[in-house]
């Protein structure tokens, strides 16, 4: 076991999503909230890839911001602490490669824009040609500009710019989800690569399951603001145990046997403005009971090292 | 090569200059646009007569015709008004005030609006509410409203002399403060949607501080549409200035600009005197004409939906 580098304990993100106020004093609307994030905990071991998966609009991006400190949570913690107790410092990847980089900037001042103004600008000006070639690209690059640039190619000089400020956690949000699939390849590549030679820890978030499996270690699985199954890579893989897990796998293709039968899935996913009773995902969980429209599953742990919030699934 | 030299072998190689070189229009605009400002700025050393200084002036002078017409001489090549003072140079430092106000008072509204869109495009809210609605109050008065206001209280809180050495700033602080709003707008927009985008979350994660953020960030990617709103709005406070002098508001008779020289010569344009007028009338439609012509070009050239 590794050491745990961030702890995030309990995490709440609660949106005010009310009409504005004088509408709501004439119509007489009640304040409305949406709970983007609710009772989120897991740990990051320091050196591995958390991968958090789940549907647009679950949650899991809002996750990620509260780990980066972008927002604050409304209720819970997220403790980031290295082995000696210091704070840790990250940095994050976007899956927009147009809008993480300042189109008026050349990209050579946008890698360098993490690194500490204590530092001389010649030692910089190095440091900028040492990321562009780690991450595959060439020092000349450093005075274009991000127009000049392809989306995968963008997104290497976003991990430079990440690597720049010394990051010990990189947060990934879906970094390749806006690329061709032959170039997500080549980032995947570059991102795992980085990993074993600078020892960083990843937290990444995605839609594609395909993509999780090749990059996680862990992975939690978020329906509607809540962990529904979390827990070593392979067990979930291997052997999903919620039915929203099971569903989500059925979804990938699968080139051995494409003719195989799948369950259709014509429900949409609930307004999280109303969220339905009990567990939230009865109205489309095949094996959904009087128990699940009454009472909201809490997260147990299995004899297998995962953790899944479900009635119906035994210990 | 100099820096210098990159930088104008660039400028001559970018795609403005070429579009610039292929509209006609804007190469002409930009030609009289630049003769009328060279002669504002060197007024002094190009107007043939200097009808401010009453040592200078002959009273026999008055009145006289434009060179071209029966007892027009070629010294007074567009005539002479009632205190025999050379038309031409008049229209010199006219235009040398007409465009020191303008310049300055979209100076001011850029300054006052780019600032107020920034603060309330950043931080929202209340903030950006009660901003904006200011702004909206702001627009519900025209430009000649305000300059009455702003002229009153100069008035009962002034001395006359004192008065009339500050009418010029008095002039630009009017146009200044009436035109904010349309770069407060248009910087609160461009500022939300910077603001949204990810690479100032990036500079957030880097402990940038937010000053530095909205300063290096956030500002040069919404002045674009400020240089074009602002050349726009150039031709538009020569036009307000003008108004407000020729009602008496704006700039005294003993400093005139092309608004005043008009009010001046309108009261002998009955008694056949057409000149004294026309001449500055003339110059103000071609000054706020090419001002606008360039404007327009700048606009259409910079917005990236019509390239």
């Amino acid at each position: 076991m590794g050491v745990a580098i961030v702890s995030v304990r309990e995490l709440g993100r609660r949106f005010d999503a009310s009409a504005p106020l004088l509408q709501r004093l004439l119509t007489r609307a009640p304040r409305r909230f949406v709970n983007a994030v609710d009772g989120v905990s897991f740990d990051v071991e320091e050196g591995t890839t958390f991968a958090i998966v789940g549907e647009s609009g679950c949650g899991k991006s809002t996750v990620t911001r509260l780990v980066a400190g972008l927002d604050t949570p409304t209720h819970g913690e997220v403790r980031c602490l290295n082995r000696t107790g210091n704070p840790l410092h990250m940095q994050m990847v976007f899956q927009d490669p147009v809008g993480s980089l300042n189109a008026r900037w050349r990209v050579g001042r946008s890698i360098a824009e993490p690194m500490s103004s204590a530092l001389p600008v010649a030692a910089r000006d190095k440091r900028v040609v040492e990321l562009l070639e780690i991450v595959g690209l060439k020092s000349s690059d450093a005075m274009k500009f991000p127009q000049e640039f392809s989306g995968g190619q963008r997104q290497r000089i976003a991990i430079a710019r990440a690597l720049a400020g010394e990051a010990d956690v990189l947060l990934l949000d879906e970094p390749t989800s806006a690329l061709d699939v032959s170039v997500q390849a080549q980032v995947l590549n570059l991102l795992k690569d980085l990993q074993d030679r600078l020892g960083l820890t990843y937290i990444f978030i995605s839609h594609n399951l395909a993509v999780v499996r090749y990059m996680a270690d862990r992975l939690a699985i978020m329906y509607l603001g809540r962990i529904v199954e979390e827990g070593p890579a392979e067990v979930l893989f291997e052997a999903p145990a919620h039915p929203y897990t099971r569903q989500l796998l059925d979804t990938v293709p699968d080139v051995d046997n494409p003719r195989r039968n799948r369950e259709p899935q014509a429900f949409d996913i609930p307004s999280p403005l109303n969220l339905p009773t009990g567990c939230t995902f009865h109205p489309r969980c095949p094996l959904a009971t009087d128990v699940c429209r009454r009472q909201r599953p809490v997260l147990r742990n299995r004899p297998n090292g995962s953790r899944v919030a479900c009635h119906a699934v035994a210990d | 090569m100099t820096s210098v030299q990159i930088f104008l072998h660039r400028f001559y190689d970018s795609d403005l200059f070429w579009k610039f070189r292929k509209t006609p229009a804007a190469v002409i605009a930009a030609a009289v646009l630049l003769v009328m400002v060279v002669c504002a700025v060197a007024a002094p050393l190009l107007a043939p007569h200097t009808p401010f200084d009453p040592g200078t002036l002959n009273l026999m002078d008055s009145r006289l015709p434009p060179a071209w017409l029966e007892g027009g001489t070629i010294t007074y090549p567009l005539g002479t008004d009632e205190q025999g003072r050379d038309v031409l140079s008049t229209i010199f430092y006219g235009m040398r005030i007409s465009l020191a106000v303008g310049v300055a008072a979209v100076l001011l509204s850029v300054v006052i609006g780019v600032t107020l869109g920034l603060i309330a495009g950043w931080f929202g809210g209340w903030v950006d509410a009660v901003i904006m609605r200011m702004g909206d109050v702001q627009l519900s008065f025209p430009t000649i409203m305000i300059a009455f206001f702003i002229d009153g209280i100069t008035k009962a809180v002034m001395p006359t002399d004192l008065r009339e050495l500050t009418r010029f700033y008095v002039v630009i602080l009017a146009i200044g403060l009436a035109d904010w709003v349309q770069f407060a707008r248009t910087v609160r927009a461009a500022t939300m949607i910077e603001k949204n985008k990810d690479y100032t979350a990036a500079a957030r994660l880097s402990r940038v501080s937010t000053m530095r953020i909205v300063f290096t960030h956030v500002l040069p990617n919404t002045l674009g549409p400020v240089i074009i709103l602002a050349t726009l709005g150039l031709g538009v406070a020569i036009l307000t200035e003008a108004i407000l002098s020729f009602l008496g508001l704006g700039m005294p008779p003993t400093q005139p600009s092309l608004g005043a020289l008009i009010r001046v010569g309108n009261d002998l344009l009955l008694s056949g005197e057409w000149w004294i007028s026309m001449f500055p009338g003339l110059a103000l439609v071609l000054l706020v004409l090419s001002v606008n012509i360039f404007g327009d070009w700048l606009r259409d050239a910079l917005n990236p939906r019509l390239k």
